[in-house]
């Protein structure tokens, strides 16, 4: 099975027919590590959903290539996950080889074996019994990042992973993105943080509703580009009116 | 009174409180579990509605069949509780009101045309025996029917357990990766609602939802665990069950209340004394180094 790259053509996504993201057009390459940038109500939540086939588009079209959507891995921004439920930090990870044993399979041996081990290289070694109210904010996205280790998707969406996260947690989960990035896996990380984009992260999209610039993080994390970046109008216009681009994906 | 007589002889005598208790604990067994999952989706207010839901439908297979008819009125009872939750769901899809303002509506709809429904044929007593169920009535064929559905309970959990409880627990992974998560809210709100039809000829429509959360909050102060929970749940219900029909024997109260109340003393005690209820916290022990 060859690696294809993942193309965005022309890609619309409207709320209530306010674009959020505009005429987006541009591809992930196989093995790429892209980080998208912009300011808030850029699109950028948007378009990871889009990616995951959970929105609609307004016009346009993404062509995933070979992945399949069992093959996503995706961490929403706030996950609406009920932080106090009675669960175990194993049982959560566990639900990372979700592709092997499904809703009713049994879950392998291999499988309890991977969870701890994916439970240890995000620093939490001992901690599958403990129930995932007793984490602590960094804790738990530590243990989101192991359930994601264990789903072995090829295309892995991060949506704000940092945020509210301390600099050592931080700096652990990055590690985990860069053994992500070795390991041939497509990483897409929606980030606010500018230097640690230029530190980490080879490709950026500056988004900004329409695309200020995507490309190599060096050509793109311009001054110039961040600045026509932070001046999107924020509102939306209520009298706008119909964007007649013509959509050249049906071309 | 020896304690035999006390406690155990009453069942020796009568064949119709030892059928109450058999049912009590069938009900527990398949309630218990139902109402913490309800409680831990933080839709206990949604029992609540579903079982006065339930009400027309028993209605129409009373006037259907002419008086007081299990089968008649379990059926009908399943379908109107049913219809409510699919049209609720229904409603907060399509439109801004969230799931618990349309159950709302649909549920005060269905309570008032279930009396009006009753009110048009029966009695007064015929009414109060819909609202407040007769438990010392229950002969075989009722027991038969609250066992079955018990069973189908407790299979249909098992078989649906993790992506039940991933549903609860973070319901956008369950979207990612396996598709559909709407399926087995509806699977679990059938559950809720078949566990109601079972309640009511032992509870009444109205108190048949007691014995599904005040069990489940039980649980959420004793357990750690859903499997602990769960068990908790279930034992609660069926230690209410054997103390209410107890008290209600010696003292002659009215059955169904009773066990209710039970449940509800072994609510305030489980505040008092659990291990994270109010006394821990007026009792404070010295922390650990780490």
């Amino acid at each position: 099975m060859s690696p294809s790259s993942i193309h965005l053509q022309d890609v619309t996504i409207a709320f209530d027919r306010h674009p959020a993201v505009h005429h987006l057009s541009g591809s992930f390459v196989p093995g790429s590590l892209t980080a998208i940038v912009g300011p808030n109500g850029a699109g950028k939540s948007t378009l990871l959903r889009a990616l995951m086939n959970d929105l609609p588009l307004a016009s346009g079209r993404i062509d995933r290539g070979h992945v399949m959507p069992t093959d996503i891995g995706y961490l929403p921004q706030a996950a609406d996950i009920d932080r106090r439920f009675p669960i175990t930090v194993g049982d959560v990870v566990l639900l990372g080889s979700w592709r092997q044993a499904g809703a009713f399979r049994a879950v392998s041996e291999g499988s309890v074996s991977e969870a701890r081990r994916a439970l240890s290289s995000v620093g939490l070694t001992g901690f599958e019994q403990r129930l995932i109210g007793t984490l602590s904010a960094g804790q738990f996205q530590r243990v989101l990042f192991a359930r994601l280790l264990l789903q072995n998707a090829k295309l892995i969406l991060l949506d704000e992973p940092f945020t509210a996260i301390d600099a050592r947690t931080t700096h652990d989960l990055l590690q985990v993105v860069r053994r992500w990035h070795q390991d041939g896996r497509t990483v897409i990380a929606v980030l606010h943080d500018v230097e640690q984009v230029r530190a980490h992260f080879p490709q950026t999209l500056l988004l900004a509703r329409e695309p200020v610039a995507w490309g190599p993080t060096a050509t793109t994390m311009t001054s110039d580009y961040l600045m026509r970046a932070r001046l999107m109008a924020e509102r939306w216009d209520e009298t706008a009116a119909i964007c007649d681009v013509p959509d050249q994906s049906a071309a | 009174m020896t304690v035999y007589q006390l406690f155990i002889l009453p069942f020796v005598e009568y064949g119709f409180l030892r059928r109450a208790l058999i049912a009590c604990v069938a009900l527990g067994l398949g309630s218990g579990p139902v109402g913490v999952l309800l409680m831990l989706r933080r839709m206990s207010l949604v029992g609540d509605a579903m079982s006065h839901a339930v009400l027309p439908g028993a209605a129409i297979g009373f006037l259907i069949a002419g008086g007081l008819s299990l089968p008649a009125m379990g059926l009908g009872g399943l379908v109107a509780g049913l219809s409510v939750a699919l049209l609720s769901g229904l409603v907060s899809r399509s439109t801004p009101l969230r799931e618990d303002a349309s159950f709302a509506s649909f549920y005060l709809t269905s309570l008032a045309l279930g009396v009006l429904i009753v009110s048009l044929r029966g009695s007064n007593i015929d009414l109060l025996h819909v609202l407040f169920g007769t438990i010392l009535a229950i002969d075989a064929k009722a027991l038969y029917f609250i066992g079955a559905i018990t069973s189908i309970t407790v299979i249909t959990l098992a078989v649906i357990y993790r992506p039940l409880v991933v549903e609860c627990f973070d319901p956008g992974f369950l979207r990612a990766v396996a598709g559909q998560g709407s399926l087995y809210h509806f699977l679990f709100l059938f559950l809720v609602v078949l566990n109601l039809v079972a309640g009511f000829q032992a509870l009444g429509t109205l108190m048949a939802v007691g014995l599904m959360m005040l069990p489940a909050t039980v649980a959420q102060l004793w357990a750690r665990s859903l499997p602990g929970m769960m068990l908790t749940a279930a034992a609660t219900a069926a230690v209410s069950g054997y103390i209410g029909l107890i008290v209600s024997y010696h003292l002659g109260f009215a059955s169904g209340p009773t066990i209710i109340l039970t449940a509800s003393v072994i609510y305030g005690c489980s505040l008092l004394i659990g291990p994270s209820a109010a006394m821990r916290r007026l009792l404070p022990r010295p922390h650990l180094t780490g």
